[in-house]
């Protein structure tokens, strides 16, 4: 029979937390902290809005850029929270999550043989993602000793003549990286004199806790280079709801709009209502959220303090990424029998990148009570690789 | 941290201090004194239990009563309000803006230990106009708990 797959499909490696998931979802009584999306239920003022939506009969597709008034919304929003002007005509799509966003952007700007720059750990598809835009990624590995932030001279190194885009993914998944003003100020420098785009994940931004958010954009000539991603899962914990958006100069959105309209043809019309009520009414929903998240931040980073488990101060996401070196185990090895072990749930650093090996990924979006329950345990199975090591306890 | 701290004993006043500290990013001993601070004050009025008593052998009643007052001269509503909430069986009340003055919210053993509350003892204060009593069938949600159902994490147990 002839092949009947595309050979750049096969090639590309499966998600490495899917490997992980498989052996999860068959234990019942298995505690998780591997869930990259917040715990909260979607405030009820919004869900209110989406149902009303229904019942009004909004059943019907949006303009393909999405709601006149939700691009005005979001215009709103970044200029109240971030103080970037953008025209909701020209240089806004709302997306069907900040995942199509990443897919459809690549896919606006890369030409074969084209160079992505991706800092890893980071999240999973901006490698694949690349590559099925006919891209090449390189990857930049950032180190613990940078608090896996990006550095001016890691970016120097790894660009070349072929670099087109930067991918910004903070703050992080996995690591709880953060960017703040003069970070970003530093690789801007590079950027602007090699001039690459940027294409800047900032699904995170508001959650953070130290300085609020900066983005890419705001820095000086920034902007007008940078493709700015964000979305309502995490901020709202609207997950479920598949709603995201990119904002950029109004030639790139109107290649991206061109691939949405062909693709997708609108985001879901009810999430876009859904979505208008959060972004006028929801800044109380997600200071409340950010605090909670904030909250098991600092319980997880005493915990690990206490059992004396290496792990740098995370300050944005909802995720802390300690470091298992000390055990001689693969961050894998030692996911797998924790879980056997102990049966909980963590995603091992490497489902995020090579460079993520000798870590682990553990979310806070769970209760403090479900975190405890957790986080004794872990203290348990430390307690037992160390008397298995000979180490003192 | 006040406003954070009396948002989490709000919800859980048998925190542990130690806990509170961490979450809260601060010493002990700051909580300690904080606490302190928001009872000499009268903030924290006091640390109460939420029970359910439908889910126990003990019959209760509950019931709401709308009661219409004429003020006092010089007093206002403050008199009527402290005759009506001395009555231990009195679990609240409410000075209330629209068609009546007094909110009461009482409980009992029985209907009739209610109603005979009501019409012996409130109606027939001097300066009560009129009651209206409403009788408690179903909680479902009570100081910000939902009483009918548990929270169930439905999520898919990893995702990228």
């Amino acid at each position: 029979m002839r092949n009947l797959l595309s050979d750049k499909i096969v090639a590309l490696k499966p998600s490495g937390i899917r490997k992980f998931f498989d052996i999860v979802s068959e234990m019942d009584d298995a505690i998780s902290l591997g869930v990259g999306e917040p715990d909260f239920d979607t405030p009820w003022h919004i869900r209110d809005e989406g149902i009303y939506s229904l019942e009004k009969g909004r059943t019907f597709y949006t303009s393909n850029a999405g709601l006149k008034e939700l691009r005005e919304e979001i215009c709103n929003y970044l200029k109240r929270k971030q103080g970037l002007t953008y025209d909701p005509a020209k240089e806004v799509l709302i997306t069907v999550g900040g995942s199509e966003a990443i897919d459809i952007g690549l896919r606006a700007v890369l030409n074969p043989g084209d160079e992505v720059l991706i800092p890893q750990p980071s999240f999973v598809s901006y490698e694949p993602c690349a590559i099925m835009a006919g891209g090449v990624p390189v990857i930049i590995e950032l180190k613990a000793e940078n608090e896996f932030r990006l550095t001016a001279q890691e970016l120097e190194n790894a660009i070349t003549d072929k670099t087109k885009v930067l991918v910004l993914p903070f703050p992080n998944n996995p690591t709880g990286a953060i960017m703040e003003q003069k970070d970003l100020e530093a690789i801007a420098e590079v950027i602007k004199r090699h001039d690459i785009l940027v294409m800047s994940d900032e699904i995170y931004a508001e959650l953070t806790y130290k300085e609020k958010h900066v983005s890419i954009a705001e820095i000086e000539g920034m902007q007008e280079r940078t493709i700015l991603i964000n979305g309502f899962s995490k901020a709202y914990a609207m997950t479920g709801w598949r709603l995201g958006y990119a904002c950029g100069p109004k030639e790139i959105m109107q290649q991206m709009v061109k691939i949405h309209q062909f693709a997708i043809m609108c985001a879901p019309t009810t999430s876009q209502y859904a979505a208008v009520e959060a972004l006028r009414n929801g800044d109380g929903d997600v200071q409340e959220m950010r605090t909670a998240y904030n909250q098991r931040r600092r319980y997880l980073m005493d915990a690990f303090r206490r059992m004396d488990l290496e792990c740098f101060e995370p300050f944005g996401a909802f995720y802390v990424f300690p470091c298992i070196k000390e055990f001689g185990m693969t961050s894998e090895q030692f996911a797998e029998r924790f879980l056997a072990e102990e049966k909980v749930a963590v995603v091992p650093g490497t489902a995020f990148g090579d460079c993520g090996e000798g870590y682990l990924r553990i979310s806070y979006a769970y209760s403090l009570d479900n975190l405890k329950l957790a986080i004794g345990k872990l203290a348990d199975f430390v307690g037992k690789l160390r008397a298995e090591q000979g180490k003192a306890p | 941290m006040r406003e954070e701290l009396l948002a989490i004993v709000e919800k859980n006043s048998r925190i542990d201090l130690k806990e509170l500290a961490v979450i809260l990013g601060v010493e002990e001993i700051d909580v300690v004194n904080e606490l302190a601070a928001l009872e000499s004050e009268g903030i924290i009025c006091g640390y109460h239990t939420m029970i359910d008593w439908e889910k126990t052998s003990i019959e209760k009643v509950s019931a709401l009563i709308e009661v219409r007052v004429t003020p006092q001269r010089g007093q206002g509503f403050d008199n009527i309000a402290e005759r009506i909430y001395k009555y231990p069986e009195v679990t609240s009340v409410y000075l209330i803006s629209g068609g009546y003055d007094l909110l009461v919210t009482l409980e009992g053993k029985s209907l009739k230990e209610i109603s005979g509350f009501v019409s012996d003892k409130l109606s027939t204060l001097d300066s009560v106009l009129s009651t209206a009593t409403h009788f408690i069938l179903k909680k479902y949600k009570d100081h910000g708990t939902i009483l009918t159902k548990k929270y169930e994490d439905t999520r898919e147990k990893v995702t990228p």
